[in-house]
């Protein structure tokens, strides 16, 4: 297992976000960590990487990591591609780049590969691209850099059809390198990727097994995410 | 038309002086999001410094000093007082005032509360024709100095990696930190720029007023923060302009208005701004 989650909990503002959160992530594959909307799926990655305070157990290769700063966490290969992709809107994409570059010999072969529109759009103003070309820059940021697991959140949200299909794409050739962690709420890329699945539910693990055997149980995928289970199927 | 250009140029000197306090007061808190009350501080002790050793080290190795001793006091500041706040704003405006106060404090009770005569080169007390005005040299002293810095920080700001770091870092810190940058180097770094500035300021200022007193910096902070607020926190060229239009307004309507218009006339402008453009004229992104 590459990261291990025991009992982990978050206070925010006098409330519970977090009520014990337990599951693993093995090293290989995606795991998809699913929930209806706010049970605290991007709450559980920002407390992983240390963006919020937390309690519990967080285990990042066999070795504990809640309390240690987010960039050390980073430079020890745990990358993270945040919800809205969090672009630098004033700087431009080439800039995106270079600033997320951690190594002497960044891979710039593989983004280019991945997504040769960044090389051509290399001057031009991230904030001015479009919300695909913007989830591009943002996972492109850790393709650069070696990574041992990658913690992404919802990367197709608020993408048209055709964007959804080329990031998983681009997805599934990153999980044949690296592990991830997935949050996401459409289940046609759940069901394409995930070989594991985490369900959450009010701030607890409800469920963690196979995603195959999750989407394929009709009750549990309407109890658990509130849609039918061939919601995603094409 | 002398007049208008002696106005002008005037202005210019003074907006100078805004600008070289404002840029770093900018920087600071438009990357660490610390409203620095202290900024005046680094002012007097950039002043202070340069007119203590002047007389026996000469004028420049003295102004050198004064910026390195500025630098060193934000630096200082940011290491031990701010950096256990950051996250915690109502301590931070309470410890950033009481260094302020206390700072005056401490500069009176070694040098005095009287003003000090501030030595300046020859050439800076002499003036020059323009256009049928004769304009004090020192102007020309404090505006150059000013349009190096400007041109030096967008260059620092474009053409580095810290300065790509404290851009991103205006715009979104926590994500500087998500992609594995310790952006508390870059805190310190903005403290020390922004003091050296305001240490360099209160050099350029002792030498347009002629003198320099413990207060100073408190009273310059004023228009300083009025210059980030109109200028766009966290830019520096949005604070070049504002302190562009803060200094050229004060002195044509401190000429042609009342005695004192001068200042409320930047209130007044200060208002405007906030209710039309209220991110500032170049909103929350540095450089641009």
């Amino acid at each position: 297992m590459i990261l291990r989650v025991n009992d982990l909990s978050v206070r925010l503002g006098g409330s519970r976000i977090l009520q014990g959160v337990t599951f693993d992530v093995a090293g290989t594959g995606v795991t998809a960590l699913l929930g209806r909307n706010g049970v605290g799926k991007t709450t559980t990655l920002r407390a992983v990487l240390g963006e919020v305070p937390a309690s519990g157990t967080v285990e990042y290769d066999g070795r504990p990591v809640l309390g240690r700063a987010t960039h050390k966490l980073v430079r020890d290969g745990l990358a993270y591609v945040p919800e809205d992709r969090c672009v630098f809107a004033g700087l431009t994409v080439a800039e995106n780049l270079r600033l997320a570059e951690r190594v002497p010999d960044p891979d710039y072969d593989l983004v280019h590969e991945l997504f040769p529109e960044l090389k051509t759009r290399a001057a031009q103003r991230a904030g001015t691209l479009s919300g695909g070309q913007q989830q591009m820059v943002s996972i492109a940021r850790v393709l650069l850099n070696p990574n041992r697991l990658l913690l992404v959140d919802e990367p197709t949200k608020g993408l048209a059809p055709a964007v959804v299909t080329a990031v998983a794409v681009v997805l599934a050739r990153v999980a044949e390198r690296v592990p991830v962690l997935l949050v996401e709420q459409n289940l046609a890329v759940v069901r394409r990727l995930a070989t594991d699945a985490v369900v959450l539910e009010a701030g607890r693990t409800a469920w963690q097994g196979r995603a195959a055997d999750l989407l394929g149980d009709a009750e549990a995928t309407r109890s658990l995410l509130g849609v039918g289970s061939t919601a995603g199927r094409h | 038309m002398s007049t208008v250009v002696l106005l002008t140029l005037t202005g210019l000197g003074l907006a100078a002086l805004y600008f070289l306090i404002a840029s770093g007061l900018s920087l600071v808190f438009g990357l660490a999001g610390v409203l620095n009350f202290a900024h005046g501080l680094f002012l007097s002790v950039g002043a202070y410094a340069t007119w203590s050793v002047a007389g026996s080290w000469g004028l420049l190795p003295a102004m050198l000093l004064g910026v390195a001793a500025a630098a060193a006091t934000g630096a200082l500041v940011e290491l031990v007082l701010i950096r256990p706040l950051y996250t915690r704003h109502t301590e931070q405006v309470l410890v950033t005032v009481g260094l302020s106060l206390a700072g005056v404090a401490l500069l009176q009770s070694v040098w005095g509360a009287d003003a000090r005569v501030f030595p300046r080169p020859a050439w800076a007390s002499e003036v020059i024709g323009v256009a049928g005005a004769q304009v004090p040299a020192d102007r020309f002293l404090l505006i150059g100095a000013a349009v190096l810095v400007l041109l030096g920080l967008l260059a620092f700001l474009r053409y580095t990696r810290y300065g790509l770091v404290i851009r991103a870092g205006v715009e979104n810190r926590a994500m500087v930190s998500a992609l594995g940058i310790d952006v508390r180097n870059a805190f310190t770094l903005v403290f020390a720029i922004g003091g050296a500035l305001a240490g360099l300021a209160g050099i350029l200022g002792g030498m347009y007023f002629s003198a320099i007193s413990p207060g100073q910096g408190a009273s310059l902070l004023i228009f300083a923060f009025i210059v980030v607020v109109i200028g766009g926190l966290g830019s520096v060229a949005g604070a070049a302009a504002a302190a562009v239009a803060v200094g050229l307004l004060q002195q044509f309507v401190n000429y042609y208005g009342t005695a004192g218009a001068g200042d409320v006339s930047v209130v007044v402008l200060l208002s405007a701004v906030l209710l039309l453009r209220p991110a500032g004229l170049a909103g929350k992104v540095a450089t641009a």
